[in-house]
Parts: C-alpha cells; sequence; structure tokens
C-alpha cells in the first residue's frame, strides 16, 4: 500500500513535522529546536516548551508540507505522537493533528515516542526481523525485541534514572552548559586517562540498568576531592563515567543479541549519537558479525519524520486514532499487530 | 457568513455555529471532560448539528485566554490550525469579555472571575449595558481586586463558577454592592465568542501563523530567573 503521511511531533522541546512515503522515504523533514530557550533553565521548562509549540505548530506543518511540494489531498493520514512526553507539550501536536485530519478528512494515527525512534532506523535501510534496539535517551533505557513489524518485547530497561538524564546530572556536577551529553562525550575523547567508576551490572542475567549509583558515585567522587582540596580533572571524570555507560549498554546488548539470535541490532534516541557509544557498538557487533545500525545524528534526536515511519506500519495494518485522541505521558510501547 | 466558535479557557467547554449572527448550534458543557478529549469531538459534533462541514466556514472565533494555561492552549492549537489550513480569519476574544458578555442585561458593573489559585484571580470590569471595558483583563489577588472595586460604590455583578469560591471574601469587602449572577449564566458560551469576534476587523489568513494565547501571566520558571537576575 502506497502512503503519504503527514507526521507532527511534539512531546518534548522539538516541534517537528515531516511528510513519509511508504514508511521509507522522507519527502520532507522539518525541525524548529527550542533548545535555546531553555539553556537558562539548564533543563526543558514543561510550560515554556508548550508556548513554543503553540507559536511554531502551524508554520512548521506549513514548511513541511510546502518542502514536500504537497496539498492536504496527496495525503493518506496524519500521524502524531500519542506518547510518552510532556503532556502540555504533546497535547498541542495532537490537537492540531486532530484539527488538520478533520478539516481534511483524513484518518489519524496516534503513535509511541519509542516505536518512533526505532523506525527512524527504517528510513536508512530496511529493518530486518528478529531484530533488537537499544533505545537511548532523556527519557529512556531500554533493550527492546522485534520479532515483526509492530511488534515490541520490552527486554530490559532502567530501574531509576534514564542514560541521558545520568548525562545531564553529570554535566551539572562537571559545570557544563546544558544539555550535557556531548560535552562528556566530547571531554571524554580528549581524555588520556580515567577515574574509576563502578559498573552496576544489577543480578545475574537481568537485561535491566540502573545509572543512580554511577551518578552517585561521579558525585561523591567529586564531594571527596572537594573536601580534601583537589582539583578534580573533568575530563578524566567524564571518560571514567561515559567508559562505565557504555561498557554496561554495550555488554547487555550483545548478550541479549546473542541470546534471541537477531539479525540486526540498531541504536536509538538521542543518547545514541554519542560517539563513544556508537564506536563501542559498532566494534562489538561487526566482531560479532551482526549487523548494526544506528541512524544520522539528525534522525537520533526528535523528530517527526521517525514518527511517520512507524505510523506507516501502524496504517498498514488498520490502527487508527479517532477525534478524542489524548496525550498519554506514561503511554507503554505496546505490540500493534 | 458562518462562524465557528470555540472557548476551552477553563473548565466549562463550549463550541458554536453562528450564521449572519444566529446561533444555529451551541454545545456548552462543564462535565469534567479534558478539553484535549473534548474540544475536536465537539466541533465535530455542533458542525453536524449545524448541518455544515469544515469547508463551509467562513471563518472562526476564538476565546483566547487568560484562563487555564493547557485550556487555552488546546482552543488556540485548533482554532489556528482549522484557521490556517481552511485559510480563513481567526479572531482572538478575551475569555473574561465573553463571560462578561453573558451578564450584558445587567445595568451596573459587570466583574469575570477566573480562579487563578493562590487567592488570585483573571478578572476585568466591564460596563453593563454596553460591554464597554473599565478595567482590562488582569491577572491580580483577590484582595487587590475588592480594594479596586470598593473605590467604584457601585454595584457589581459578579460572573463564572469560580466566583462561589471568593464569595465570602468579595461579599465581606463590598456587602450589598457584590451581587452574584444568576448560575444559569455562569458557563462562557461560544456563541458570545463569535458575537464579540464579529465586531472586529477580521484578519489575514498570514497573520495566523503568530496568533498565541494570552495568558496575562509569565511561565513560572522565567519569573523565578528574572528574580535570580536581580539578586
Amino acid at each position: 500500500m502506497e502512503t503519504y503521511i503527514l507526521a507532527i511531533e511534539t512531546s518534548c522541546d522539538e516541534t517537528a513535522a515531516a511528510v513519509i512515503k511508504n514508511g521509507t522515504d522522507i519527502i520532507s523533514n522539518v525541525v524548529s529546536s527550542q533548545i535555546d530557550s531553555h539553556k537558562r533553565f539548564g533543563g526543558v521548562v514543561p510550560e515554556i516548551a508548550s508556548r513554543h509549540h503553540v507559536e511554531q505548530i502551524t508554520i512548521v506543518i506549513e514548511e513541511a508540507l510546502a518542502k514536500a511540494n504537497m496539498t492536504p489531498n496527496d495525503l493518506t493520514a496524519v500521524a502524531v505522537t500519542e506518547g510518552p512526553g510532556l503532556v502540555g507539550a504533546l497535547l498541542i501536536g495532537i490537537n492540531a493533528a486532530k484539527a488538520f485530519a478533520f478539516a481534511h478528512g483524513l484518518p489519524i494515527v496516534g503513535t509511541h515516542h519509542i516505536a518512533g525512534h526505532i523506525y527512524a532506523n527504517n528510513l536508512v535501510q530496511p529493518m530486518e526481523f528478529p531484530l533488537l534496539a537499544l533505545v537511548v535517551s532523556g527519557g529512556h533505557t531500554e533493550i527492546v525485541l522485534m520479532k515483526e513489524h509492530g511488534h515490541f518485547e520490552l527486554i530490559g530497561e532502567t530501574r531509576d534514572d534514564a542514560a541521558g538524564e545520568a548525562y545531564d546530572k553529570v554535566a551539572r556536577v562537571l559545570n557544563l552548559p546544558y544539555p550535557g551529553g556531548p560535552h562528556i562525550d566530547r571531554l571524554a575523547h580528549e581524555a588520556d586517562e580515567a577515574v574509576k567508576f563502578p559498573r552496576i551490572w544489577l543480578e545475574e542475567g537481568s537485561y535491566d540498568f540502573s545509572f543512580s549509583g554511577l551518578k552517585s558515585a561521579v558525585i561523591n567522587y567529586k564531594h571527596n576531592m572537594d573536601q580534601r582540596g583537589e582539583e578534580i580533572i573533568p575530563a578524566h571524570v567524564a571518560k571514567g563515567f561515559q567508559d562505565s555507560v557504555v561498557e554496561v549498554l554495550t555488554a547487555k546488548t550483545l548478550r541479549a543479541a546473542r541470546e534471541f539470535g537477531v539479525k540486526q541490532v540498531i541504536a536509538a534516541g538521542g543518547v545514541s549519537a554519542n560517539k563513544g557509544l556508537r564506536t563501542s557498538l559498532e566494534e562489538t557487533f561487526a566482531q560479532e558479525g551482526i549487523p548494526f545500525y544506528v541512524p544520522p545524528l539528525h534522525l537520533c534526536t526528535d523528530n517527526a519524520a521517525m514518527i511517520g515511519a512507524a505510523a506507516h506500519y501502524m496504517f498498514v495494518a488498520g490502527v487508527r486514532g479517532n477525534m478524542a485522541m489524548n496525550g498519554r505521558p506514561g503511554m507503554e510501547l505496546k505490540t500493534w499487530v | 457568513m458562518i462562524y465557528l466558535g470555540i472557548e476551552t479557557a477553563n473548565a466549562p467547554l463550549s463550541v458554536a455555529v453562528v450564521e449572519d449572527g444566529n446561533v444555529i448550534a451551541e454545545i456548552v458543557q462543564n462535565n469534567k471532560v479534558t478539553h484535549s478529549n473534548g474540544a475536536m469531538p465537539a466541533v465535530e459534533e455542533v458542525l453536524q448539528k449545524a448541518k455544515i462541514t469544515a469547508a463551509q466556514i467562513d471563518a472562526i472565533a476564538v476565546s483566547q485566554g487568560p484562563g487555564s494555561y493547557t485550556g487555552v492552549r488546546i482552543g488556540v492549537t485548533i482554532a489556528k490550525t482549522l484557521a490556517w489550513t481552511l485559510q480563513k480569519p481567526l479572531i482572538g476574544v478575551s475569555s473574561l469579555q465573553a463571560l462578561a458578555a453573558n451578564a450584558s442585561l445587567y445595568s451596573g458593573l459587570i466583574c469575570p472571575l477566573v480562579d487563578a489559585r493562590r487567592q488570585h484571580v483573571y478578572t476585568a470590569l466591564y460596563e453593563g449595558l454596553t460591554l464597554e471595558e473599565i478595567m482590562v483583563d488582569t491577572h491580580e489577588s483577590i484582595d487587590d481586586l475588592c480594594i479596586k472595586l470598593k473605590a467604584f460604590a457601585r454595584p457589581v455583578m459578579f460572573v463564572g463558577t469560580d466566583v462561589d469560591k471568593y464569595w465570602e471574601t468579595i461579599e465581606a469587602q463590598l456587602g450589598h454592592l457584590a451581587i452574584r449572577a444568576p448560575r444559569a449564566i455562569d458557563l462562557p458560551r461560544a456563541s458570545q465568542v463569535v458575537h464579540i469576534a464579529m465586531a472586529q476587523p477580521l484578519s489575514t489568513v498570514e497573520a495566523t501563523h503568530h496568533f498565541v494565547p494570552q495568558y496575562k501571566r509569565i511561565a513560572e520558571a522565567e519569573a523565578n530567573w528574572l528574580k535570580e537576575q536581580k539578586k
């Protein structure tokens, strides 16, 4: 089935719209970032994010249609991120999507944000099943097994902080600007030495993660050094922290890939833009002989193209939303087939 | 000329279709259904009741705030998306003026009131019968409002579902000058939003992109940040 889907994503601090053909081809992809507005607060402020979304939403949708050189009549459906995310932010995309779909009599599909991140890979090369996805972002750290399109099995997840959250908190300890992830990645890359921090493996055989202990270890290290009147070397701390995160993420993903005999391993989510993590996963799976993919940077961070890719398979499977669609801030990733 | 009116600035919801000034269909409810859940189905229903399609709408009028941040944003997002994509003019109306219009047959002063929590309200003041604006839309404490109203030394009719919450304070301050509007006119009506909009010039379609809510308050994080900077 040929589809042209207008996709809208406003779950956090990017106002985004895209037109996607057949779940694989990006016809247009527009992202309006608010990062500069949140920088001075050291993190995303939900109310300010919502205010920006309402300012940008029609501009971004219009640009996505204009770049695609399409009118509403050319579209098959409208897709929108239904959750998870900041509820006030989600509501802007959802209500714009509903109003647009209603105005033109188009069907609407509510998409899961993390399903979107996983499907960002489908815009680069076809997904092959069974597939293992490592989802790492500011709000998520999950290992997901997919046996076919629309099938999601949560193999492991974080029990406390998401990896991206730990990055942001450690960045704050090191006085790095927001968002801190890229700065830690850069410092770690430059460092020749690493402070030794623990690896949190949890109980034998578990695919779950925990990063709050690691975060505390970094805070304690800084505190002890301060007490002794010694200066910390931020690059060494960054490398020590990143080494721990990357080693645990890589090892658990590898073990899961072996156990489930997957044909493909993919990384998704904002933290998959991290160079240290990418390199480690690439080297590990090259050795293992399992194809590993990670989307280009602009498809790792929040965008609407990924929502359109996932929505194509939902649409083909007959999934439809309606005018009563609401934001679902705590939405679970569920199989739709 | 067919107007679609949308009012979701606070807990009540209202949508209406008004043709050449005549109300064809209207929905008014205050049933605790969230606007994200209820607003678009209500738009769909009111158009069905009026037997018109989305394409037949000539202009859209929306309650632009102040009120619940999320509520105002849902109405504005729906209104601006419809206006932009259908290429129709969009007119914003004060949520407080729309509420005051319910009491416009009263000959004294009219004070629409919406709870903004922590002993603060969104409020304004209008002359009865003419609906002339005496005090512009504002966010202030109930005590400050009462002091200002007292200075007029005239009867004031208070309208809105949140009046009850502050009635004790209002009555203590204003005594017999305070008049509680009949509860049947407490809910804002989208038909009033349209009627107020009809007195305003039609906007250009280009202006729709830049249409935003009138919050009448900066975000709390922003206020705290500004306070920090002053230190």
